[in-house]
């Protein structure tokens, strides 16, 4: 639907885009003792490691296989077999990705052989999970980086119905939920709840809402992640009643998880605003074969009235959105869902889903992309990450920050969107930011027949509202 | 506290057509079935919009805790009325009779802290009721600080909001509008061509800085306002306003007899008019020059009107389409219902009833002339009575008072806030945008499909389709 306009200018100017190694992280921090390890230079995972350092403010285990000179020219997969050896000696996790970077794909890497290579010559170590993908930063995003680990994961770790035994409905409650990159440990929180009220036994796959919640442990330090989908679960996906999955840059994941299981697909784009959780509950209310639980219910009646209270404010509002495709598609359907406009939608990178988002255009571009058409379209409300703070302060508007990264405020990570009541809670937010923010009430006039005191006269006081 | 007879003589209003028949307008508020403010509400919003002054609330906390800062009405420069002061009466205080003593140290306070040119002191229930003697307090304040200090005996159990509204316009007759003349009229602003007239306007509060809509047409013309009262006024504008030649009585009837008393002490003349929709604005433009008489005025002044009714017109154009025959329910308080009315035909929209409970039979008549003999005019006022007439007549939308706002929504009904609680300011040629721009906000949100329709699972209708596949990674590009 959407008309897609592609990138036409060299200079890349406040990017929006995140690359697709950090994006494999993130899927890969979402299981139990696990490591992820990018193929490339040490830069390359001391930026990855900042930005999630920033984002989650916890510690968070990322390796390199530290590519120098005469690796880059000369070939790294040594690199990459010494680095798989040296975690699993270390730490002995029990699972490793290997993520490539560009300096490594534009080398001519082969992480898939360095991975047999590894297997053959080090079978002590079989019990360690290992899996390679291909995430290059010269294309995709880290939505696309996230989707394409999550899908080799898949595809390492899920044993083929026919091999292992499996078929679907053996565990009559579990259902196996696929969750892309945008979902928050929050969300993921708020998301089990929601199951469990349906009798389902839900397994995230990943879920960093046990690995990156902020939790406070016993062990003082961990080398690998503590907590998340425990490994020994991929074998169990198969026994599953259903599989949900969110997000459509998970797609393909899921298509291979059914392929492999013959578990059933309930395919939903995002978990924002009243349609798309209307559409959760019917399938949840298909799988589980329950009702929809009354608190529930409420909840809707909740989300409803909110949105009857907020359309005075988010009625015909002008706003620039600048997110991944998943978390775009989400904001656009739940902000005209309040008859907002979205005036400016601007995107890391192309992907399928673009071309049936419902607005006039997306912009694939950066920040200042975002700055320019939202300037020309008199945006009046920015949703993104923490860069386009700035942003929106050029632009004179209040921001309502999303996505990655959120670094400039505290517990961003943790904040719940989805379901009925985190999709009240965002448009109590959007509503709150625009009544405090009311830049485009009644200018001020003075008539210069006035009598009013001589010291107002001299001396403006500049209101602020 | 105010004897009866004083309190009889402010509901005598012979300026007031509700004054003519018995118990319409200032009725006894009824025990068990009141929803309106008290003497005290009208009072303090009726004077609030001085914004300079320092207005102190004698009472214990419930008058001002929980009507201070208020936000509806906005000023161009002092901020002091954003302040909320109280002298937050203790039990000590009544007992021991200590409450007088302690007026008298918070006006102290207020002019030590913030040095105001006036201090108000509105009386609340339980000083009035104890016997505290406000007028004497302010007295001798006033002597011993130099100050102006003015007692607005405004107990709330001497009536209704709309009593308090005189209570404080009475104030002001009484104690401050006189004491000063205007400042004389610099000559940067003289104009040879056109003589300057000096005006006022009564029970303008400038709502969300709507009459900086219509202000700078003022200007214009060459009418000095000597004073609002009280939209975004200072204390000094208030001390002249009987220097006026000619008052306007801004939509509402609330401070009536302050334009009735100017007329008797000063001969001031007066007339009513409103500032909401284009025909009206026009006409209360035109009045001030009839009443002025002056030709070269009225010549400036129509060809104003022609020109900003044109611009405008062209403007509510493209809006026209979007509400053309769209359904109204008025239901209007303060504002004059004729008035909105005539606004509201203006954009082609359907008014299909009224609420008149505060309409004066020459209101009725003004819309029956609008609307038809046969127009549903409503007296009750109930939220179960609106939303039956929503209902019966198909009504697209709801315009009423906020406090009609959450029964509406909870009814699933479109609504439109008129009253002085609003954001956003509807006065004027300008202020017309504004409205359109609201009205087709809320008829056309897509949230009352959203909340009207069934849940998925309760309607038997089939689930919506999953969708499968697509999206794969080796289609991605950079663009």
């Amino acid at each position: 639907m959407a008309d897609i306009l592609k990138r036409n200018k060299a200079l890349s100017v406040n990017p929006l885009k995140a690359s697709q190694p950090i994006g494999g992280s993130l899927a890969t921090l979402g299981f139990n003792r696990a490591m992820p390890m990018l193929h490339g230079s040490q830069g390359c995972t001391a930026f990855a490691k900042v930005f999630f350092v920033r984002h989650f403010r916890e510690p968070i285990p990322l390796q390199s296989t530290a590519m120098d000179q005469g690796s880059s020219v000369m070939g790294a997969d040594e690199n990459v077999r010494e680095g798989i050896l040296t975690i699993a000696e270390k730490s002995r996790p029990a699972l490793i990705t290997i993520l490539t970077t560009g300096l490594a794909e534009t080398q001519g890497a082969d992480v898939h052989r360095n991975v047999r290579e590894f297997r053959e010559a080090n079978p002590e170590f079989a019990d360690v999970a290992v899996v390679a993908v291909n995430t290059p930063d010269f294309t995709g995003s880290v939505e696309t980086g996230f989707a394409a680990t999550l899908t080799e994961i898949i595809r390492a770790l899920v044993p083929d119905a026919k091999d292992a035994g499996t078929y679907p409905g053996k565990r009559k409650r579990q259902v196996n939920v696929l969750v892309n990159y945008m979902l928050t440990p929050g969300d993921l929180e708020a998301l089990r709840d929601i199951f469990e009220q349906f009798q389902l036994r839900p397994v995230f796959v990943p879920d960093i809402s046990d690995s990156l919640d902020g939790c406070l442990t016993d062990e003082d330090f961990s080398p690998v992640t503590i907590g998340g989908t425990l490994i020994s679960e991929m074998a169990t996906l198969g026994d599953a009643l259903a599989t949900v999955v969110i997000g459509p840059s998970l797609s393909k994941a899921a298509e291979l998880l059914e392929q492999k299981t013959g578990v059933p697909t309930y395919a939903l784009d995002h978990l924002y605003g009243l349609k798309a959780n209307d559409a959760l509950m019917s399938a949840l209310t298909e799988i589980s074969g329950h009702d929809v639980p009354e608190r529930i219910e409420r909840q809707r009646s909740q989300l409803q009235d909110a949105m009857l209270d907020t359309h005075f404010m988010l009625g015909q509002l002008r706003i620039a959105i600048a997110a991944d495709a998943d978390l775009l598609n989400a904001f656009v359907d739940q902000v005209q869902e309040m008859g907002a406009e979205v005036v400016a939608a601007v995107t890391s990178c192309n992907v399928p889903l673009l071309s049936r988002i419902p607005v006039a255009s997306i912009k694939i571009g950066d920040l200042e992309d975002m700055e320019l058409i939202g300037k020309a379209n008199k945006v009046q409300l920015v949703i993104g990450n923490s860069h386009a703070v700035d942003t929106a302060e050029r632009l004179g508007t209040p921001i309502l920050r999303a996505g990655f990264p959120l670094y400039d405020i505290i517990g961003g990570y943790q904040k719940t969107w989805i379901g009925y009541r985190g999709s009240r809670q965002t448009l109590f937010d959007l509503a709150n930011l625009v009544i405090n923010f009311s830049h485009e009430e009644i200018p001020i006039y003075r008539s210069v027949y006035a009598q009013k005191p001589a010291s107002e006269i001299t001396d403006y006081p500049l209101s602020c509202h | 506290m105010k004897s009866t007879k004083d309190i009889a003589a402010l509901l005598d209003e012979p300026a007031c057509e509700h004054n003519k028949k018995e118990k319409s307008g200032c009725a006894k508020p009824k025990p068990g079935a009141s929803a309106g403010g008290c003497a005290f509400d009208g009072a303090q919003i009726a004077l609030l919009p001085i914004a300079d002054v320092a207005h102190i609330v004698h009472g214990p906390i419930a008058c001002a805790g929980s009507s201070w800062d208020n936000r509806g009405t906005r000023s161009s420069g002092a901020d002091l009325y954003r302040i909320g002061m109280t002298t937050d009466l203790t039990e000590q205080d009544i007992v021991m009779g200590r409450s007088e003593k302690r007026l008298f140290h918070a006006i102290k306070q207020a002019i030590d802290s913030y040095h105001p040119p006036a201090v108000f002191i509105y009386n609340t229930c339980v000083p009035a009721l104890v016997g505290d003697d406000i007028n004497a307090v302010c007295k001798s304040a006033q002597e011993r600080w130099g100050v102006p200090v003015v007692p607005i005996d405004s107990a709330g159990f001497y009536g209704t909001k709309n009593l308090g509204n005189r209570i404080a316009g009475d104030a002001m007759v009484n104690h401050v509008i006189g004491t000063r003349d205007p400042d004389p009229l610099p000559l940067t602003v003289q104009r040879a061509e056109i003589k300057i007239h000096d005006v006022n306007l009564i029970g303008e509060y400038n709502i969300a800085g709507e009459f900086w809509h219509v202000l700078p047409l003022f200007d214009e013309l060459g009418l000095r306002i000597l004073c609002t009262l009280s939209g975004d006024a200072r204390f000094r504008e208030v001390q002249t306003m009987h220097k006026a030649e000619v008052n306007m009585m801004v939509c509402s009837k609330a401070m009536v007899n302050v334009a009735r008393k100017l007329q008797q002490k000063y001969g001031t003349p007066w007339f009513e008019g409103s500032y909401y929709g284009i025909t009206d604005t026009s006409q209360s433009l035109r009045d001030f020059a009839k009443v002025l008489n002056d030709a070269d005025l009225t010549e400036r002044t129509e060809a104003l009107i022609l020109r900003e009714e044109t611009r405008i017109r062209k403007e509510l154009e493209p809006w026209k389409a979007r509400l053309k025959g769209k359904r109204v329910l008025l239901f209007t308080g303060g504002v004059k219902s004729w008035s909105v009315i005539s606004a509201l035909q203006d954009l082609g929209m359907v008014v299909v009833a009224t609420g008149t409970k505060k309409s004066t039979e020459e209101d009725k008549a003004r819309i029956r002339e609008l609307m038809g003999e046969d127009t549903v005019m409503i007296d009750d006022g109930s939220p179960r009575a609106l939303l039956k007439i929503v209902h019966d007549y198909k009504a697209d939308i709801l315009i009423a008072g906020g406090r009609n706002m959450y029964t509406a929504l909870k009814a699933k009904v479109p609504f439109l806030d008129i009253n002085q609680e609003r954001e956003f300011g509807y006065e004027g040629y300008q202020g017309m945008l504004e409205l359109v721009r609201q009205l087709a906000l809320t008829i056309e949100s897509p949230v009352w499909e959203a909340v009207r329709a069934p849940a998925p699972w309760k309607s038997k209708s089939p689930l919506p389709p999953f969708a499968k596949g697509g999206n794969t990674i080796e289609e991605v590009s950079n663009g």
